[in-house]
This record gives structure tokens, C-alpha cells and sequence, in this order.
């Protein structure tokens, strides 16, 4: 059955968002840095008169950095606190179906973690990233 | 005391709403032990908060029914149909006295009686309960029940208000407007101030909500029970979610009776004990990471955990697997529903209701229960409930251009580094803040969150000294910004993992901030403290120690460690060989143009090119102490077994484990042919106390200036021209000589403070002995 997908840019790729894990897409503002956390987490920023952790996809995928300044990010609820994931841009929300990865793609362990399902879109294949699994200590059991 | 009715009588009306259910079922399955339980708290918690509101009629009725209950389930009686009807009969009469409390309408007692006889066993059902009265008009009532939900988002919305009115103010100072404008939006601002304020209240209350019934409830169970408890309660301004603290009150007020009746002893058996006969018992909240912690900590006797698992072998459960269990669990015990250690029952609690509802509530809140118990000696039971909000008065600090909160309450001081009074040290691998008299541990707040490069190295301008409950400590920062107001939520997991914050908050300049939760910022610096809440009255009954001697450990030349009383030696030297020649007949150190005898165990080792000695002196003689090398000074209490026969060791010390040889200055400088010094003709100042030393030390140059020669024992035959005795307490013999007594504290009569220089020095110089030096 299709659902809708969030296909968002990120370093270069493109990756989907199931929209039932997503609350909104926004621009976050300024974003305070936090000390001795994990080097995912980017810092934590208002949004509204909300306090969302940002999360810096890209860190959480085990890719390195971007210097550049992002702002668009997937806010998401995970164990009830909202997080706001970074990516570079946003593309397009479709409704698409989900299939299995299946095997002979190797992926290394921290996109195996977070990517929990393949869509098509007109012949391209987009990994599904479950929110959950770029937040780090969060359960990433997937449902 | 009108709040506290209402809330109870709002309580008792939701928990029968929702007991009626169980009561259907009950009637229908006597045996259900669950049912059963469901009831019987009920009941019991209406005792107990009767008891504490004065409702001498619900009380009576409560208490009635839960001894019957409780003897159900002790298995003393059977729950047949008449005792079902009886009980359930009570219960609708207490739900239609509280309905007469609160519409203030009059319930005659009429009937009471015969429902509590019906409780006994083989009496005849109750009569048809009257319910004339029972459909009584509600009273209109000025409060209403709102879902959280509806609040949060109340409050949600007023800080999105609070944000835009931020952003207007800002924009509109931006470009000139017309002043009508401004007092326009300055009007708004303060109302939206207010509205904050109320808003924010209607979710969050002070917990001296909770605590100021306690000190009333404390004095009434205790006089009940014939105790006596000073009761001190710390913490009460923290602002807490109103739906923990409404949770929390019965748990609270059933450790408190608890504590009371079963952990304080009378004061007879507390005199016995060695106690002060006031019972302790503390009651406090602090916040500790994303958690308050209510305490309830007494000095009583404890929980007797075999006389627990005596207990409920006697119901029936396997007593070896039980005292198997760790000891955790085992202390876990007595939460076991239907348990009680009391023989008598009592009308406070002793029916062991108490802890498994506590149990039950605090769990339902996501919280939980942690005990300390010192058998004999307290129990501390620590109430943990997770913080989902709070308001919180809290300094902002600066941290490299980061900002912090950090509670208020935790504060108890801050100061600049600058400042006189404040030193900073390196100590070893840490630094600690000296402030007055008071050394602390420094936390560098820029090292430990990385946000300096070396950390250690620059200090930090502002020190924040912060109590953790059992101890405090310093946390460097760069500056202090504000103190402010803040709403106080949790933080997502994946930043609480850093361990070091207590929640965020988004104050009014729309950046997020943390709150430090200060007690894991000194356990991620590595900090320890043992918690010890009676630390101060413990030490007041400690026996005075015997004053410990320093004593300076060596190892000999002949490779055994020795020990020297550091008051013999005045000071620690490395000498060159070429320095130690025999002449004479024995070892003579020239040193200072001077030549002093040199006492050696064994070969100096001349190969080294160099030896450390120890120069020994008692005032009058001195010499010098071949060592390998001083290895420590420590604090030495207890005996020293004299040594048999006259020689260099006096005797033998247990230091630490190990039996430690004494050397006896006294015996090498009086064997030793001394080189006295040329103050020998001057009149001798005897020195008498327990601080020779002390004295020598520091008074000496004084006195020798005043033409004195210090000793601190005469040679045979030798009159002192002087005593001066270190202290008040000093006995010093009639000799028919002057006496000088020193007082280790200003303002002692006729004695002279020991600081006071100008004072001591004009004694010295009104001394006959001294005209008299002066005429020859």
C-alpha cells in the first residue's frame, strides 16, 4: 500500500522520511551548541516557544561534517521529545510504497541501522530512514 | 487548611468514583485478594488523612472497617456476604459525609453505630442504609478539573505570545515610533507579564504546598504516640508540576507517619540508645539531574529486616529464599503488601498499608523508591519523581560565551577570584579553591565541557560555590549574566546522556539554554561525597579525640623506617660529604660557619656525594640527624611503647599498619657534647604546654629579643628566670618565678592572647629579670 514519503537531500543523495514520523519541515533558527554530548547531536534550538534537539543527519550517518550552515530540517517526535534532523534540502512528498532493501547492498553499519526500507521513485531507488535511528541512545526499533 | 479539605475532598470523591467498580466486583468474589487491596487502601488512606484533618467521624468509620478488612486479610475471618454489605455500607456512608463537608450541609449520625456493629462477626446485615440525606445537593463549586493536556498547550501558547512580544518590542525600537505606540505595547507587555504568571501557575505549585501540613502532622502523630521529633524540612521553594505534587502527598505523609511510629523510639528507648531523646527527622527536596528527590530521612532504629522476613515467613512465605535475596531486595521487602513489624496496631499505621501504596503511587508516576538503611542508627527513604517541569529561580552564567543555568537553591555563594579572601591551589592532578577558611573542590567549567582548550591553566575570574547536598564545590566560570526566572523542561535523552544537565529552558531573548545539574557536573569531574545527613550531630557527641602528634618519617641510614616527633626538627637539609668530617671523635656537620654534632645509624654513603640531615633541636642544643630520606609526615594518635634500656629510640609507634621505631631527641642531643649557644648567660624563658613547639617556633624571636635565652626544660640545677606556659591549662608549679600564661582565644582574663604581639611583648620587657640583664 502506498504511503507518503518525505524525499529530502542530504550530502549529495537523496533519502526518504515516512511522513507518519514526521511532524513538520522547517528552518531552525539559531542553534546552541550543547558540550559533552554525542557528536551527532548539533546542539538544541527554539522552535516556536519549543525546544527541539538538532540532530546533524549527516554526523548521524557517520559521514563527516558540513562546514556550510543548513537550516531545513525533518522535525521529528521520538520517545516523546522533538528533534529536528538536518538535511540540505527538501525535495518533493509523494506517496510511494515501501519495499525491503533486500540483499547485495552493502551498507555500512551506520546507514545499515538507520535505513529501514527502499522506495522507487520513477526508476530511482530512495533508502527510508527511520527518524528514531539517527537519534542517538533513542530505541531505534523500528514499528 | 480549606485547600487541603477541598483536595482530600475531591480525592475521596474521584477514588470512590473509580473504587465503585471494584466494589461491584468484590461483592461478587469475596476472595479476590486484589479487590481486596483496592479497598483496603481506601479506606485506609481516609484514616490516615482524617486523622490529619480532624474528621473524628470518618475516621471512626474508617478505621473500623479497615480492622475488619484487615483481619480478612490476615485470613482471621471469611469476607461472607453480611461482612461484604457491611463494609460496602461504610464506604457509601463515608462518600455521603464527604459530600455533607463540602456542601456544608448537616449529616445527623444516625445509623453510624449500628454500621460499625454490623461489622462484627456474626452480626445481623446492616439496616437499609438511610439515603435521605445522601442525594444532597452539590454544592456549586469554584474549582474545576482540567486535563494537563489543555493546560500545556495554555502555556505553550503563552510563551509563543511572551517570543512575539519579544520581536514586536525589538522591531519597534528599531525605527522611531510615535510614543503612543510604545506606552500601547508597554501596557501589553506588562499584561502579558501577568498573564504569564498566572498561567504559568495554574500547572505549577510550590512544594511548600506540601510541606506546610507536615510540621502540624508531624507534632500531632508524635504526640499521639508519646515521641517527640524536631522536624526540619529544607527545599520547600522549588516549583513543581501540580499532578506530582498532588501524587505525592499521600506517599509522603505515609513515610512521614511511618518514620514516626515504627523508626522513631520513645525517647526512653532512645536514652538507652545514647540518642538525644528528640527524634530527628528531615524532610527535603533538592533537584538532581532531570529528577526531584524528596527525602524523608529519621535517626531512628532502622528496618530490622529479619524481623521482616520473620514476618512474612509467618504468612506463609519461604523465610531461606527470602534471606537469600540481595540486600537490596531484602530491605525491598517491606513494601510487600500486608505487611506490618509492628505486634500492636496502632492508630497512625502499623498495618503495613502504608509502603505497598506508596509503592503503587510512586511507580504510577514513573518514579522511584530508594532506601538507606543504618540499622540502629536511621532510615532514609529517597522519593525520586521525574521532572517534567518546574519553574526555577536560577543564575545565568558564562561560560566562554556560553550560557548556563544554574538553580539558585543550589547556590550558596559566588565569588570573584580576585578577590583577597579566595586562593587557588594545584593539587596534584586537581585545583581546589581555598575561600576563607573553606577548601573546595574547583570545577573548570570551560574544561569539562570542552570548551577550552587546556582549561586548568587560566583561571576562571568567578567562582559559583554550589552545595550538592553532601558537600560543596566551585565551579569556575567566566562571568555571571543574570538571575532569572525559568521554566525548566526535561531534556531529550540524547543530551541528557552528557550527564551533566538538569533540563533546558527557553528564556525571553528566544535561545535555548541548560540548566546544569550541578551534582553531575561534580560527579563527571570525578567528585565523590558520602552522603551523611547527621554528620552534624554525630560529631557533637564524638568523644573528643586525643590531639594527634606530628611525627616525620624517615628511613635510617641503616634502611629501617623511623619516626621523629616533628616538633624536634627544625628543619630538613641536603649536605654535601665534604661538609661531614670526623673529628673529635665522632661526625661533626659544618654548616651555617658553624660546626653541630651529626648523629648517624650508619655509613653516610659517601659516594652519593650528598646526605640529608634532619637538624634537631630543642632550643638550647642542637645537632644534626643523618637520614637516606623523609618519606612523609603523618599525624600520630595513640601510645608509644617505651623502649627498654636508655638509648637514641624512645619507642615504638603503630603508624598506619606497621611498627615504626620513635628516635628520642632528647636522649642523642643530651648525649651529644653540645655546642649551646653563646645566649647561654641570658636569663632562661622556660616554655611549659602542650605547644612547645608552637611557641618555640614563633615566640622565640620575640623573646630572645627581649633578652631571654628559650629553653623548654631547665638543665639540673637551673632556676628560670621566666615561665611562659602555652595555654590555660598548663599547670605550672609555684617556683617563685614569674609566670606569662598565653590563651589560645582572645578575651580570657588575665591571660594574653597568643596573637597578640604588642601585649606579650610589653610583659616581657615590665619583667623585673630583664633590668636586671640589663645592669650587668
Amino acid at each position: 500500500m502506498a504511503e507518503l514519503f518525505l524525499i529530502a537531500e542530504l550530502a549529495g543523495r537523496r533519502v526518504a522520511f515516512p511522513s507518519s514520523h514526521v511532524e513538520s519541515v522547517v528552518d531552525v533558527g539559531e542553534i546552541v551548541p550543547v558540550p559533552r554530548v554525542a557528536p551527532a547531536v548539533g546542539g538544541v534550538a527554539a522552535l516556536r516557544s519549543r525546544v527541539v534537539t538538532v540532530i546533524d543527519s549527516r554526523v548521524a550517518l557517520g559521514m563527516a561534517r558540513d562546514t556550510r550552515v543548513r537550516k531545513r530540517a525533518v522535525v521529528a517526535a521520538v520517545e516523546g521529545h522533538s528533534y529536528a534532523l538536518l538535511v540540505d534540502s527538501l525535495d518533493d512528498v509523494t506517496p510511494l510504497e515501501c519495499q525491503s532493501v533486500g540483499g547485495g547492498v552493502a551498507l555500512d553499519s551506520a546507514w545499515q541501522r538507520a535505513v529501514c526500507g527502499l522506495v522507487e521513485r520513477d526508476g530511482e531507488p530512495i533508502p527510508v530512514l527511520h527518524p528514531a535511528a539517527l537519534v542517538p541512545g533513542a530505541n531505534a526499533a523500528l514499528d | 487548611m480549606d485547600d487541603l479539605l477541598q483536595e482530600f475532598i475531591a480525592e475521596t470523591r474521584e477514588t470512590l468514583e473509580a473504587l465503585s467498580g471494584e466494589i461491584v466486583a468484590w461483592e461478587a468474589a469475596p476472595d479476590d485478594r486484589a479487590r481486596l487491596d483496592a479497598i483496603f487502601r481506601f479506606v485506609h488512606t481516609v484514616k490516615g488523612s482524617c486523622g490529619f484533618l480532624d474528621l473524628p467521624r470518618l475516621e471512626k468509620l474508617s478505621h473500623a472497617a479497615e480492622d475488619v478488612l484487615a483481619q480478612v486479610r490476615d485470613g482471621e475471618r471469611r469476607p461472607d456476604r453480611a461482612l461484604v454489605n457491611a463494609v460496602l455500607a461504610i464506604v457509601d456512608r463515608i462518600g455521603e459525609i464527604v459530600e455533607a463537608i463540602d456542601t456544608g450541609a448537616p449529616l445527623d449520625h444516625s445509623g453510624e453505630e449500628l454500621l460499625i456493629a454490623a461489622l462484627a462477626e456474626g452480626a445481623a446485615g446492616p439496616a437499609p442504609a438511610p439515603h435521605a440525606m445522601a442525594v444532597a445537593q452539590r454544592a456549586p463549586s469554584r474549582s474545576v478539573r482540567l486535563s494537563v493536556d489543555l493546560l500545556d498547550r495554555m502555556m505553550g501558547g503563552m510563551s509563543d505570545m511572551v517570543l512575539a512580544r519579544n520581536e514586536l518590542s525589538r522591531r519597534l525600537r528599531e525605527q522611531n515610533v510615535d510614543p503612543a505606540v510604545e506606552a500601547a505595547l508597554e501596557r501589553m507587555s506588562a499584561t502579558v507579564s501577568d498573564l504569564r504568571d498566572t498561567v504559568t501557575r495554574t500547572r505549577m505549585q510550590k512544594l511548600d504546598a506540601l510541606f506546610s501540613a507536615l510540621p502540624r502532622m508531624v507534632r500531632d502523630t508524635a504526640a499521639e504516640l508519646g515521641k517527640s521529633v524536631t522536624l526540619a524540612v529544607e527545599g520547600a521553594d522549588v516549583e513543581l508540576d501540580r499532578e506530582m505534587i498532588e501524587v505525592m502527598r499521600d506517599p509522603l505523609v505515609h513515610i512521614i507517619r511511618n518514620a514516626i511510629d515504627h523508626g522513631l523510639e520513645t525517647p526512653d528507648e532512645r536514652a538507652a540508645t545514647g540518642k538525644r531523646p528528640n527524634g530527628r527527622l528531615v524532610v527535603s527536596a533538592r533537584q538532581s539531574g532531570n529528577q526531584i528527590i524528596i527525602e524523608v530521612a529519621d535517626d531512628g532504629r532502622g528496618i530490622d529486616v529479619d524481623r521482616v522476613i520473620a514476618k512474612l515467613a509467618s504468612q506463609g512465605r519461604d523465610a531461606a529464599a527470602l534471606r537469600a535475596l540481595p540486600e537490596k531486595a531484602r530491605l525491598g521487602l517491606i513494601f510487600e503488601p500486608g505487611l506490618t513489624t509492628k505486634d500492636a496496631v496502632t492508630a497512625i499505621s502499623g498495618r503495613g498499608v502504608g509502603m505497598d501504596v506508596v509503592r503503587s503511587s510512586i511507580d504510577q508516576i514513573g518514579g522511584r523508591l530508594d532506601l538507606d538503611n543504618r540499622p540502629g542508627q536511621g532510615l532514609s527513604i529517597a522519593i525520586h519523581v521525574p521532572l517534567t517541569l518546574s519553574i526555577m529561580s536560577t543564575i545565568v552564567v558564562d561560560v566562554r560565551g556560553h550560557r548556563f543555568a544554574i538553580a539558585r537553591q543550589a547556590i550558596e555563594e559566588i565569588v570573584s577570584t580576585g578577590g583577597e579572601a579566595i586562593r587557588i591551589d594545584r593539587l596534584g592532578s586537581a585545583t581546589v579553591a581555598t575561600v576563607r577558611d573553606r577548601r573546595l573542590p574547583l570545577i573548570d567549567l570551560a574544561g569539562l565541557l570542552g570548551l577550552a582548550e587546556s582549561g586548568p591553566g587560566d583561571a576562571s575570574p568567578m567562582l559559583v560555590i554550589v552545595n550538592l547536598g553532601n558537600g560543596s564545590c566551585a565551579l569556575g566560570v567566566d562571568g555571571v549574566i543574570d538571575n532569572e526566572e525559568l521554566v525548566i523542561k526535561p531534556a531529550a535523552p540524547a543530551v541528557m546522556a552528557a550527564g551533566v544537565y538538569a533540563g533546558q529552558t527557553l528564556p525571553d531573548s528566544g535561545l535555548p539554554m541548560l540548566l546544569l545539574d550541578c551534582a553531575g557536573v561534580a560527579s563527571a569531574a570525578g567528585l565523590r561525597f558520602d552522603r551523611d545527613i547527621f554528620v552534624a550531630e554525630d560529631t557533637e557527641a564524638d568523644e573528643p579525640e586525643e590531639p594527634a602528634v606530628p611525627m616525620l618519617l624517615f628511613d635510617d641510614l641503616d634502611r629501617r623506617r623511623r619516626a621523629v616527633p616533628l616538633v624536634a626538627v627544625d628543619r630538613i637539609e641536603q649536605v654535601g660529604c665534604e661538609q661531614v668530617q670526623r673529628s673529635g671523635g665522632r661526625l661533626r656537620l659544618s654548616i651555617d660557619g658553624r660546626l653541630i654534632p651529626l648523629f648517624a645509624t650508619g655509613e653516610l654513603g659517601a659516594d652519593r656525594g650528598h646526605v640529608s640531615v634532619l637538624r634537631l633541636s630543642d632550643g638550647t642544643a642542637e645537632c644534626a640527624y643523618a637520614v637516606a630520606s623523609a618519606v612523609d609526615i603523618v599525624d600520630h594518635r595513640g601510645d608509644i611503647v617505651t623502649a627498654d634500656g636508655d638509648g637514641p629510640i624512645a619507642g615504638v609507634a603503630l603508624i598506619g599498619s606497621d611498627p615504626v621505631e620513635v628516635i628520642d631527641p632528647l636522649w642523642i642531643l643530651s648525649d651529644l657534647p653540645h655546642t649551646v649557644a653563646d645566649t647561654g648567660l641570658a636569663p632562661l624563658c622556660l616554655i611549659a604546654g602542650e605547644d612547645e613547639g608552637w611557641a618555640r617556633m614563633f615566640l622565640r624571636p620575640l623573646i630572645e629579643r627581649a633578652g631571654y635565652r628559650v629553653a623548654t626544660r631547665a638543665a639540673p640545677g637551673e632556676l628560670p628566670a621566666l615561665v611562659l606556659a602555652t595555654d590555660e591549662a598548663t599547670e605550672v608549679p609555684d617556683i617563685g618565678v614569674p609566670v606569662i600564661r598565653l590563651a589560645t582565644r582572645p578575651g580570657r582574663g588575665d591571660c594574653i592572647y597568643r596573637y597578640d604581639r604588642a601585649t606579650l611583648a610589653a610583659a616581657l620587657s615590665a619583667l623585673p629579670a630583664v633590668a636586671a640583664k640589663g645592669a650587668a
